[in-house]
C-alpha cells in the first residue's frame, strides 16, 4: 500500500470527511487520494486561515474536519489557530509538509522551518514529527487523540518521510 | 441606515436560521437585538466569517446566514473564488457594506472607495449576487430565503455602530450551543 493510500485510508476510518488543502508537491499524491475518495467532500482553499474557518464551521455541521498544508502556513495560521480553534475548543488535525528539513533544495525554506516546531510549542499545540515511513504507524492513534481532547494536533512530514525531492 | 438599524429590522427573519456573525460590533448588536441559540458569536479571527459559515452549509442541509462586513471580505478576499466554485444552496453570504472598519474607529475601506465588492463576488464565480440599499434588506432577505437559491448580498448602508455591551459568554458555550441548534 503506497504512503498517500494509509495516510487517507486513516482519515477515512476515523470518520474524517471534510478535508482543505492548499497545494504541495510532497502531499501531492495525498490530496489526489482524497479528491478521489467518496467518504470525503474535499474543497481546496486559497489560504491556510480560511481553511481553518472552513474546518470550524463543518466540525460545527457534524463532520470531522483535517487541513493539508505546508509549514510555511503556520505563520499565517497563528491568530486563527489562538483566537478560533482552540479559543472555541475545536479539534483540528493539521497534516503539514514540514518544508527546509534535511535533503531540502531550496535555502528559503529553511527560515520558516527553523521556527515551525517553536511556534508550535509556544501555541502548546501538539506535535508529531515523521522521519521514517513507519512513523505514520502512529497516525490512526494521532487522529482519535486529536477528536478526544478538541484540540489542534500537527503533523509534521519531512524530506525524508517523503523519500527526498526526486532528482537529488 | 447604520448596520444596528439592519440587524433590528432582519431580526425576526435571522430568528429560525442559523447565523454565523462578524467578529466586533456586529455580533455584539446581533447579540444585544436578539440573542439565539442559532448565532454563532465571532469574538475574534477577523475576516473568517464567510468561511465559518460556508463550512458549516457544506457540512450540513439547514440554511446558513454568514453576515460579513466589506471590511472583513476585504481581509478573506480567497473565500469568494472558493464559495463562487461550490456554492450549495443552503448558504447566504450577507456581506454589509458601510464602506467602512466599524470596529475600529470607522476608518474607510476600499469598498467605500472604487472597490466593488458585488463585481467582485461575480468575478470569483458566484451565480447569485444582488446588491441591496440598506431599507431593503428585510424584504430582499426573505426573497432569497424562499429562493431557495445559494446567494450573496451585498448590502449598502451608512458607517455608524451602535453602544452595546462586549459579549461575555465564554466562547465553549457560544460554540456549544450553537452545535445543540445545529443538531436539533
Amino acid at each position: 500500500m503506497s504512503i498517500d493510500t494509509k495516510i487517507v485510508d486513516d482519515l477515512v476510518a476515523n470518520d474524517v470527511s471534510f478535508v482543505t488543502t492548499v497545494p504541495c508537491k510532497q502531499l501531492a499524491g495525498v490530496i489526489e487520494e482524497v479528491e478521489a475518495r467518496d467518504e470525503i467532500f474535499h474543497i481546496p482553499s486559497n489560504k491556510e486561515d480560511e481553511g481553518m474557518g472552513l474546518c470550524a464551521g463543518a466540525w460545527m455541521g457534524g463532520k470531522r474536519p483535517a487541513i493539508i498544508m505546508q509549514n510555511t502556513a503556520i505563520g499565517v495560521t497563528i491568530n486563527t489557530l489562538a483566537t478560533l480553534t482552540q479559543y472555541y475548543r475545536m479539534p483540528l488535525p493539521m497534516i503539514i509538509s514540514y518544508r527546509g528539513e534535511l535533503r531540502e533544495p531550496v535555502a528559503c525554506q529553511v527560515e520558516m522551518a527553523v521556527h515551525t516546531k517553536a511556534l508550535l510549542n509556544q501555541m502548546h499545540i501538539p506535535t508529531y514529527h515523521f522521519h521514517k515511513e513507519s512513523d505514520a504507524d502512529e497516525l490512526d492513534a494521532i487522529l482519535k487523540y486529536t477528536f478526544m481532547c478538541n484540540k489542534p494536533v500537527a503533523i509534521l512530514t519531512d524530506a525524508s518521510f517523503w523519500g527526498g525531492y526526486g532528482d537529488q | 441606515m447604520i448596520r444596528s438599524e439592519i440587524l433590528k429590522e432582519i431580526a425576526p427573519i435571522l430568528r429560525d436560521e442559523l447565523v454565523v456573525c462578524n467578529i466586533g460590533i456586529p455580533s455584539q448588536e446581533l447579540h444585544a437585538i436578539d440573542d439565539q441559540p442559532t448565532n454563532f458569536y465571532m469574538l475574534g479571527t477577523m475576516g473568517l466569517a464567510s468561511s465559518i459559515g460556508f463550512g458549516l452549509a457544506l457540512a450540513q442541509d439547514k440554511l446558513v446566514i454568514s453576515i460579513d462586513g466589506d471590511g472583513s471580505v476585504l481581509t478573506n478576499l480567497g473565500t469568494l473564488p472558493t464559495i463562487g466554485n461550490n456554492m450549495p444552496s443552503n448558504y447566504i453570504l450577507m456581506i454589509i457594506d458601510n464602506g467602512s472598519y466599524g470596529s475600529t474607529g470607522d476608518q474607510p475601506t476600499y469598498a467605500g472607495m472604487r472597490t466593488d465588492l458585488a463585481a467582485m463576488a461575480k468575478a470569483a464565480g458566484c451565480e447569485n449576487v444582488i446588491e441591496v440599499q440598506d431599507v431593503d434588506t428585510g424584504a430582499k432577505l426573505q426573497e432569497v430565503i424562499d429562493s431557495g437559491k445559494g446567494t450573496v448580498m451585498v448590502v449598502k448602508c451608512d458607517s455608524g455602530n451602535a453602544k452595546m455591551p462586549v459579549i461575555t459568554m465564554d466562547p465553549v458555550v457560544i460554540r456549544d450551543r450553537f452545535m445543540k441548534a445545529v443538531a436539533s
